[in-house]
């Protein structure tokens, strides 16, 4: 099915014909906004085909696999994709109301495509190998995003960033080296298939702790996360909304694909460390949350924190609870990007998202605040958003699980959100301003991609049911294995 | 020759983290360099060794004869060293312009939080 290259070549295309609008900004906000509007359209397309009729796959110029690159949609990451899409054209909406004008000279537009293209082959990829290829594609137009700048807070930030980033890039590429050496293949489904016959525990727990410390530090799990909030908050809001949404979900895309595949059992031991690593994520991203009085670094600690609920919930292995981690992946990416954006509306008020400068939103801009409300408390679990459904999934995934602590953990950790997102809601929204004074306006096209994605947010909420359905099918495929590795090898196991 | 090799690929990797735990950000891209070059030569070796029998169908054969030299490793490592390159090109850029802005290139320096 040849759709499936789709959401890589838009926005490929879209990038080669923004570098000839160059320099012209005018233009280039309308070629991004059709170039994300048809990549989600793509997605969508894709989305409703593997809905509808199983795992497709693309053979790249016909190479039969495993000889061939190899991309694949399951529903994982058919919906994922589908989530691409809807953030790429929420960051095109916002860049009408202005970007950061030397950013937006210097390739903003171009670099913002070819991250969602990096993102969008990272999803859709069957082949390790080339897995590696689209990070590096997302990161290099990652570092070049967030070194655009040249204030100093900047490019300590970038410098951090990137070494952090080719060190792990260096691990996983050890690991692909060794796999290969073993197997003799790279292709996913093809490993699953012959990973249960060569695999020796020696090999197979080197393997799983080399992929799992190279993932870990993308998707930013403890120990290997505080390059995070250290680099986060310096970009401009709409740089850190996609970075926030999107990179550290393809981090724990990586996870799910290679435990569900590989090392789902076998080695007992990595799947109980990646357990303790979650845990442990989710208690002291929340605690350093609290300790914060900056509205992006709270974010990004809570960004962290709730990426060890998603993968807490994988290293139970079981459907329900990876039902839940696929739940929450999704209602975290169109939330934590709407924050993102907030922290933008504010840092145009006040120029600071400081709680000291803040305060009083609520009186002096009503309509934002009634915007904002949505995603600030559905990030905190209020009953009956969707950030709610997702907790309540996962503590359910693992009470069926029979890790009962963990559940218990996932609720503790849930009202610690609860209290960092109240005391933003109370410090930025509802006490009297002080001398701050509002310094313009916050830009009809930010306000309306906030209002979309509390919208899509709102419609998570209400179409919970089929929403969470289609993740209890994601989950059965990607612990079945056998749909995949037919579709992709087109013979059976 | 694997064991050559494994020794040689152990000793880059050796190399590359000593360097990156040392304080200047040109020693830091050294080690980064020195790192990935590591790791390029342990997927060619892991992909396992096959001297002078290149993959080639000689005339009128159908199928290659068993020993013959991997070329999927060769592949990845080529891949692998032009990334590399790409990468390392571009951490040197940053560390200049790290270097302009800071004015210094120590890493504890730079790395100072807020």
């Amino acid at each position: 099915m040849s759709t499936l290259v789709l959401p890589i070549l838009v926005p490929l295309a879209t990038a080669a014909v923004l570098m000839l609008a160059a320099k012209r900004p005018g233009p280039q906000r309308w070629i991004a906004m059709t170039g994300t509007v048809l990549q989600l359209a793509s997605a969508i397309a894709i989305f409703v085909r593997v809905n509808g009729s199983g795992v497709q796959v693309l053979q790249i110029s016909a190479w039969p696999a495993p000889f061939g690159i190899t991309l694949v949609a399951d529903l994982l990451a058919a919906i994922l994709v589908v989530a691409v899409g809807v953030v790429g054209t929420a960051i095109a909406a916002v860049a009408f109301s202005g970007v950061d004008p030397r950013r937006e000279a210097f390739g903003y537009h171009p670099l913002v495509q070819i991250l969602l293209m990096g993102v969008a082959g990272a999803f859709l990829t069957g082949d390790f190998f080339n897995l590696y290829v689209w990070f590096e594609v997302m990161l290099v137009a990652s570092f070049v995003l967030m070194a655009l700048n040249r204030t100093r807070a900047q490019m300590e930030a970038a410098f951090k960033y990137v070494t952090i980033n080719l060190i792990a890039s260096s691990i996983f590429l050890t690991a692909l080296g060794l796999l290969y050496g073993t197997t003799g293949t790279l292709n996913m489904a093809e490993l699953a298939r012959v990973w249960p016959t060569v695999a020796t525990p020696g090999v197979h727990t080197v393997l799983a702790v080399l992929f799992l410390v190279a993932f870990s530090v993308k998707a930013g799990l403890f120990p290997l996360f505080f390059w995070l909030p250290a680099s986060y908050h310096t970009p401009p809001a709409a740089i850190g909304a996609v970075f926030a949404g999107l990179l550290t979900k393809v981090g724990v895309y990586a996870l799910i694909r290679v435990f569900t595949l590989l090392f789902h059992s076998g080695s007992p031991a990595v799947v109980a460390l990646l357990l303790a690593m979650s845990s442990a994520t989710m208690v002291i991203g929340l605690v350093a949350a609290l300790t914060e009085r900056d509205f992006r670094r709270v974010l990004a600690f809570n960004l962290v924190g709730h990426i060890g609920y998603t993968t807490a919930s994988l290293s139970l292995l079981t459907p329900a609870a990876l039902a839940g981690a696929i739940f929450y992946v999704l209602h975290h990416i169109v939330v934590i990007t709407n924050l993102y954006l907030v922290s933008g509306v504010m840092l145009r008020l006040r120029r600071t998202t400081e709680v000291s400068g803040l305060g009083g939103l609520y009186r002096d801009q009503p309509l934002f605040a009634v915007l904002a409300m949505i995603p600030i408390f559905s990030l905190a679990g209020v009953p009956p958003l969707s950030g709610f459904l997702g907790k309540l999934a996962i503590v359910e995934g693992t009470f069926a699980a029979g890790a009962h602590w963990v559940g218990g953990l996932v609720l503790v950790v849930g009202l610690l959100t609860l209290l960092s997102m109240a005391r933003v809601w109370s410090d930025s929204f509802w006490v009297p301003a002080g001398e701050a004074q509002d310094l313009a306006s916050p830009g009809a096209p930010l306000l309306a991609a906030i209002a979309a994605l509390s919208l899509v947010t709102v419609a998570m909420t209400v179409a919970a049911e089929p929403l969470f359905e289609l993740a209890s099918r994601g989950a059965h495929q990607l612990l079945q294995r056998d749909e995949y590795v037919r579709a992709v090898l087109g013979r059976p196991r | 020759m694997e064991l050559l090799l494994a020794l040689a690929s152990g000793v880059l990797y050796a190399a590359g983290v000593y360097l990156m735990m040392r304080r200047r950000l040109v020693q830091l891209i050294i080690g980064l360099g020195l790192l990935s070059n590591g790791t390029n030569l342990l997927i060619f070796t892991a992909g396992g060794l096959t001297r002078a029998r290149p993959p080639v169908l000689p005339e009128g054969a159908v199928a290659l004869a068993s020993p013959y030299a991997d070329p999927v490793p060769q592949a990845l490592v080529l891949t692998a060293i032009v990334i590399g390159f790409g990468l390392l090109a571009f951490s040197l850029v940053l560390a200049h312009r790290v270097h302009d802005t800071v004015g210094k290139d120590d890493v504890d320096v730079v790395g100072r939080d807020r």
